[in-house]
């Protein structure tokens, strides 16, 4: 009995310091101590998780701060901090959330910091060659569910081909993933045919697959927004974060991810 | 004083323990019905996917408890009932998948039966389509459910006075009607307690599902990965289908608990007991 009470107020002790730690990830709580380091929460879209996590080391240096990524799918970051999370920087895949939660007062004015290329991504050795193909049926396709940035992309893209062949594409949806990650891992482990993805997500798979680009009168213009968090618990180095996507460590790692450069 | 110190002081912290385990386990579950009346909770499930999710979650849960009832029962009494070498690894492993994240396990299914897994090649020459179907919900739903009913069974079969079957055996009876007339009779509350500890995990299923099997309305899109996909713009609506999930696997848990009879009520307490004597 005494055994089965010393495991319950372990695994009780073990839930408070995990309780506790939430908070202080939230940012809602304590300030950072002096002669600590500080921490710096980005969330962020997890299409840019190669070339995040490739400068966040370089940045927390400069800036002496420990750099937190939270990579996710931009809508359900977005509803994080809706739900009152507090991250100190907020990097979508669009300009459209960033937008919106300027609008609700819970961030700062967004900046434009990258642009990328929406594209059909295929294994390697794949048959497909066009977006034509893939109204043949049986070819399984995995795009992103529409509230997550990629599936609107998608949809937008989709909407401008001829309605027969929209509808045939749809047709052969198989999987609305909640994220671009997900669509890469349905693709190159073969459960699907071919997903509509970011060509930095291509790159990042180091040839498993390629990307085939759409029609230029297809193709939608992907812009990613960023902007520090109100209320967030370390603003100098978030406005840092912020501007050091366009000029600093994190901006090369964007352009070696495959990332283009807002046109100012 | 000195008396108080002694004698009360322990069964005050467990009192205390229990209350804090309550507070915490009950608050979040209690939190998504506040403010919700049963109406709005009925009028959600009016909308388009949200039916499709109940439903096909409820079909693909029955398939796999089916296929573990079936597979399983045999097996675990096999385990209780005989002494071999290697059977210590041999529960450890049929374990292992409860210690497994969901993610692992999505990520592992894929590995072995995946369109390029290990087995993908003779899967699809049979002509079977797991990935990104219903199918390949089943299979992840029986993967990471099965062992809280085989484990429970296990622990069950081991419990039962062995005089009892050795009886039906002087009396005649062969081993399988043994099985069927005596063990698993026998054994039934703790095997009810294990069918609706599954059906719990199953119900719930979420990572494995949607790394295996994706996401999409009426084919894989089950209750969980539903709330998941409307967690971020409507999260009304993702916390009335959380509250139906609730409704439905509290119901079920009752259900099951009540057709095993009182006894079950005890669930791993009463075969855990009988186990260790």
């Amino acid at each position: 009995m005494t055994r089965i009470l010393a495991v319950a107020l372990a695994l009780a002790a073990l839930l408070a310091v995990a309780c506790g730690d939430d908070d202080d990830e939230g940012g809602s709580n304590g300030s950072g101590e002096g002669g600590e380091e500080q921490r710096l929460i980005v969330s962020a879209a997890a299409s840019m998780t190669e070339a995040l996590e490739a400068c966040a080391s370089d940045f927390g240096e400069a800036e002496e701060t420990e750099v937190r990524l939270n990579l996710a799918g931009s809508d359900e970051l977005a509803a994080q901090i809706r739900q009152g999370v507090e991250p100190d920087v907020f990097a979508a895949a669009n300009t459209r959330l960033p937008d919106e939660l300027h609008d609700e007062d819970l961030v700062a004015q967004p900046v434009e910091f990258a642009t990328n290329e929406f594209v059909l991504a295929v294994p390697a050795d794949s048959e497909i060659k066009s977006v034509d193909d893939l109204r043949e049926s049986g070819i399984k396709i995995a795009i992103g569910s529409e509230s997550v940035p990629i599936g609107s992309y998608t949809r937008e893209a989709l909407a401008k081909l001829p309605p027969a062949q929209e509808q045939a594409i749809l047709d052969n949806v198989r999987s609305n993933e909640p994220d671009v990650k997900g669509i890469v891992g349905k693709v190159s482990q073969g459960a699907a045919d071919a997903g509509f993805v970011y060509v930095t997500d291509v790159n990042a798979t180091d040839g498993a697959l390629k990307a085939i680009k759409l029609p230029a009168a297809v193709e939608p213009e992907v812009t990613y927004a960023a902007s520090t968090v109100n209320g967030a618990e370390n603003p100098q180095d978030a406005q840092a974060f912020v501007d050091g996507l366009t000029n600093g460590p994190c901006a090369q790692a964007l352009a070696d991810a495959g990332f283009g450069s807002v046109q100012q | 004083m000195r008396g108080w110190r002694r004698f009360l002081w322990f069964p005050a912290l467990l009192a205390a323990c229990l209350a804090a385990a309550l507070l915490f386990l009950t608050l979040p579950v209690v939190a998504i019905f506040v403010d919700r009346s049963p109406a709005e909770l009925i009028d959600s499930l009016g909308e388009p996917g949200a039916l499709d999710a109940l439903w096909l979650s409820l079909r693909t849960t029955a398939i796999a408890i089916a296929i573990i009832l079936v597979i399983g029962t045999p097996a675990a009494y096999l385990v209780a009932t005989r002494s071999f070498r290697g059977r210590a690894l041999v529960i450890t492993l049929i374990e292992l998948p409860l210690v497994l994240p969901p993610a692992v396990a999505g990520i592992a299914l894929l590995a072995a039966v995946g369109p390029t897994g290990i087995l993908g090649g003779t899967i699809e020459a049979l002509g079977i389509e797991l990935s990104l179907t219903t199918a390949g919900v089943v299979v992840a739903l029986t993967f990471v459910a099965s062992p809280f009913y085989v484990r429970q069974a296990i622990a069950a079969f081991a419990a039962v006075d062995r005089r009892l079957l050795d009886a039906s055996r002087t009396l005649g009876a062969s081993e399988a009607r043994g099985f069927l007339r005596v063990m698993i009779p026998s054994a039934l509350p703790g095997l009810a307690a294990g069918t609706a500890l599954a059906l719990g995990r199953a119900l719930g299923e979420f990572g494995a599902t949607l790394m295996f099997a994706g996401s999409f309305q009426g084919i894989t899109q089950t209750i969980p990965l539903a709330i998941y996909d409307r967690f971020s713009t409507e999260f009304e609506s993702a916390l009335a289908l959380s509250a139906v999930l609730v409704a439905v696997s509290g119901a079920l848990l009752l259900t099951v608990k009540l057709v095993a009879g009182a006894e079950a009520m005890g669930g791993w307490d009463a075969a855990d007991t009988r186990a260790a004597r």
